[in-house]
């Protein structure tokens, strides 16, 4: 019997250190400071070429601009909240924006959310592995 | 300066969904309208460009030849997402501004299938799509729509009467894909696609061509076409300049802004000089950003401006009187000329019974997701 397969992260830069927490890292370019979520050869703010260092993003953020989603590709379940959050300390990320009810009444501009790191909703690649993603849920203020 | 450039002909098809037939059977309908429009034959064109995106590397420009007559003429396909067909105007535009030649065409064209356009991340794994958030347009444009909400407390309501507006003013115009007046209460309790997105406030996939001819005023002159001719005042492109949020939130008013700037600037005059526009309603969402990043209103002012119904027909400022792509349909590649037929018939006073009586001035306005962002200023000779 072989042992189960990790899991893999849904995209590059979510990690999974083997002994510590996943999260999501940044690029940050040595020029300019802009933070970019993948890797890359040259700033596009800049133009600056190389420099870029790995920086880990923070694990709370706020609520930049939403949209309740109900009506999506066909097996994908609805409705869910798609949520744009500004980290704190920088970078922009977009996820799925869970545990609260998709209603627009109970979402409001620039509440706390923090990340989680959850199973991937279940979906597999064509070769049967599992996946883990990051969400964002509301946090205290 | 070189000399001034016109719109001599010009014409668009009745927007609607013809699987059956080809794309370039679809444009070369477009294609005679503007000729016979203009009272000329293929053979008086120079050189063609065409605008389609879902056959970007099919050739079609050729192929509409293939129908309408292959002279042999010069053919440039372009693809520039949803200011595909503005940017085969611009192109064609440039190439009599520039003295290359004194008479060509641009046609633009697309058959689109129903059903959502675009989805969050491709790549390899697993689908991202409702997992990482959606990058579907209605999403994406409510995002946007958002922001605005989130500065100015901008409301549902206020989004909805966009489509409202835009739907009354398609009942008068019969090329559009639909004529039906929707009332607000249709509007907000229709199916929530995006929040605050309903289906009645996406635009309509259809299918549609549109085809205009632009000749040096020389060549307008000699043709004796100066009578309906359409003066082109400015035409402007950009694409998205860096921004902060650009990985994960596309940046539609940056570039409206540099585009808009550009054009007023060519045209030598300002928003107050405008008497009509057509702008990029793909979404109820974005009609009310783009009155800002127009300047038609100051920044925050979007949502008295639709309040007060200054963008309707009879408005001081009338917006998307065509119906819009929210009524009149959108077919990617035809949406940028069709604007611009649609100004060019209310500057020839020719437009109806949604006349904006005594247009002299008119814009259009599209952007492409990506980015791109077309601007023309036409002038009433």
């Amino acid at each position: 019997m072989s042992e189960e397969a990790r899991p893999l992260p849904a995209v590059p830069y979510l990690k999974l250190p083997e002994d510590g927490d996943p999260y999501l890292e940044g690029q940050k370019c040595g020029s300019c400071g802009s933070i970019f979520l993948s890797e890359r050869t040259t700033c596009s703010k800049c133009g600056a070429r190389g420099g870029f260092e790995a920086t880990r993003l923070a694990d709370r953020g706020r609520l930049y601009v939403f949209s309740i989603v109900h009506r999506s590709f066909p097996g994908i379940e609805v409705p869910y909240i798609s949520a744009i959050v500004d980290l704190d300390g920088g970078g922009t990320v977009k996820g799925n924006l869970i545990g609260v009810d998709p209603d627009p009444e109970k979402l409001q501009f620039g509440m706390p959310v923090e990340v989680v790191y959850k199973d991937a909703l279940g979906r597999k690649d064509s070769e049967g592995n599992s996946y883990i993603s990051y969400f964002f849920q509301p946090a205290n203020g | 300066m070189s000399e001034d450039v016109y719109v001599v002909g010009i014409d668009m098809i009745k927007f609607g969904r013809f699987p059956e037939r080809t794309v370039p059977e679809i444009a070369a309908d477009a294609v005679h309208g503007a000729l016979d429009d203009a009272g000329l034959t293929i053979q008086d064109v120079q050189a063609l460009w065409s605008g389609n995106l879902g056959q970007a590397s099919g050739m079609v420009g050729q192929r509409i030849l293939h129908e309408v007559g292959q002279t042999g003429i010069p053919v440039a396909n372009v693809a520039n997402a949803c200011a595909t067909g503005a940017t085969a105007f611009r192109d064609a535009w440039l190439s009599v501004k520039a003295g290359v030649y004194d008479l060509v065409m641009a046609v633009g064209s697309e058959q689109m299938g129903k059903g959502l356009l675009g989805g969050a991340g491709g790549g390899k794994g697993i689908p991202k799509e409702g997992l990482l958030g959606s990058g579907l347009m209605p999403a994406v444009f409510a995002e946007a729509g958002l922001e605005h909400t989130a500065k100015y407390g901008t409301s549902f309501e206020q989004f909805a009467q966009v489509s409202v507006k835009n739907h009354h003013h398609s009942t008068l115009n019969p090329k559009a894909m639909y004529q039906k007046e929707t009332p607000l209460e249709m509007v907000m309790n229709a199916e929530m696609i995006a929040y605050p997105n309903t289906k009645l406030m996406c635009s309509v996939n259809v299918d549609g061509s549109a085809a205009a001819i632009i000749a040096s005023e020389k060549k307008a002159r000699e043709l004796g076409l100066m009578g309906r001719a359409v003066r082109v005042k400015a035409s402007a492109l950009s694409s998205d300049p860096w921004q902060e949020r650009d990985l994960v939130m596309p940046d539609v008013n940056t570039c409206t802004r540099t585009a808009a700037k550009s054009a007023y600037e060519m045209a030598g005059c300002g928003p107050e000089d405008i008497d009509l526009v057509e702008l990029h309603d793909c979404f109820a969402t974005a009609e009310i950003l783009h009155y800002e990043n127009l300047g038609l209103c100051g920044d925050g002012e979007a949502g008295k401006m639709i309040d007060e119904g200054t963008t309707a027909l009879g408005g001081k400022i009338p917006v998307n009187v065509s119906g819009g792509l929210l009524s009149k349909g959108h077919p990617l590649g035809a949406t940028g000329i069709a604007n611009i037929y649609e100004i060019s018939t209310h500057l020839r006073g020719e437009a109806g019974k949604r006349q904006v009586e005594g247009a002299r001035l008119g814009m259009t306005h599209v952007i492409g997701l990506g980015s791109a962002c077309a601007i023309h200023i036409l002038e009433k000779v």
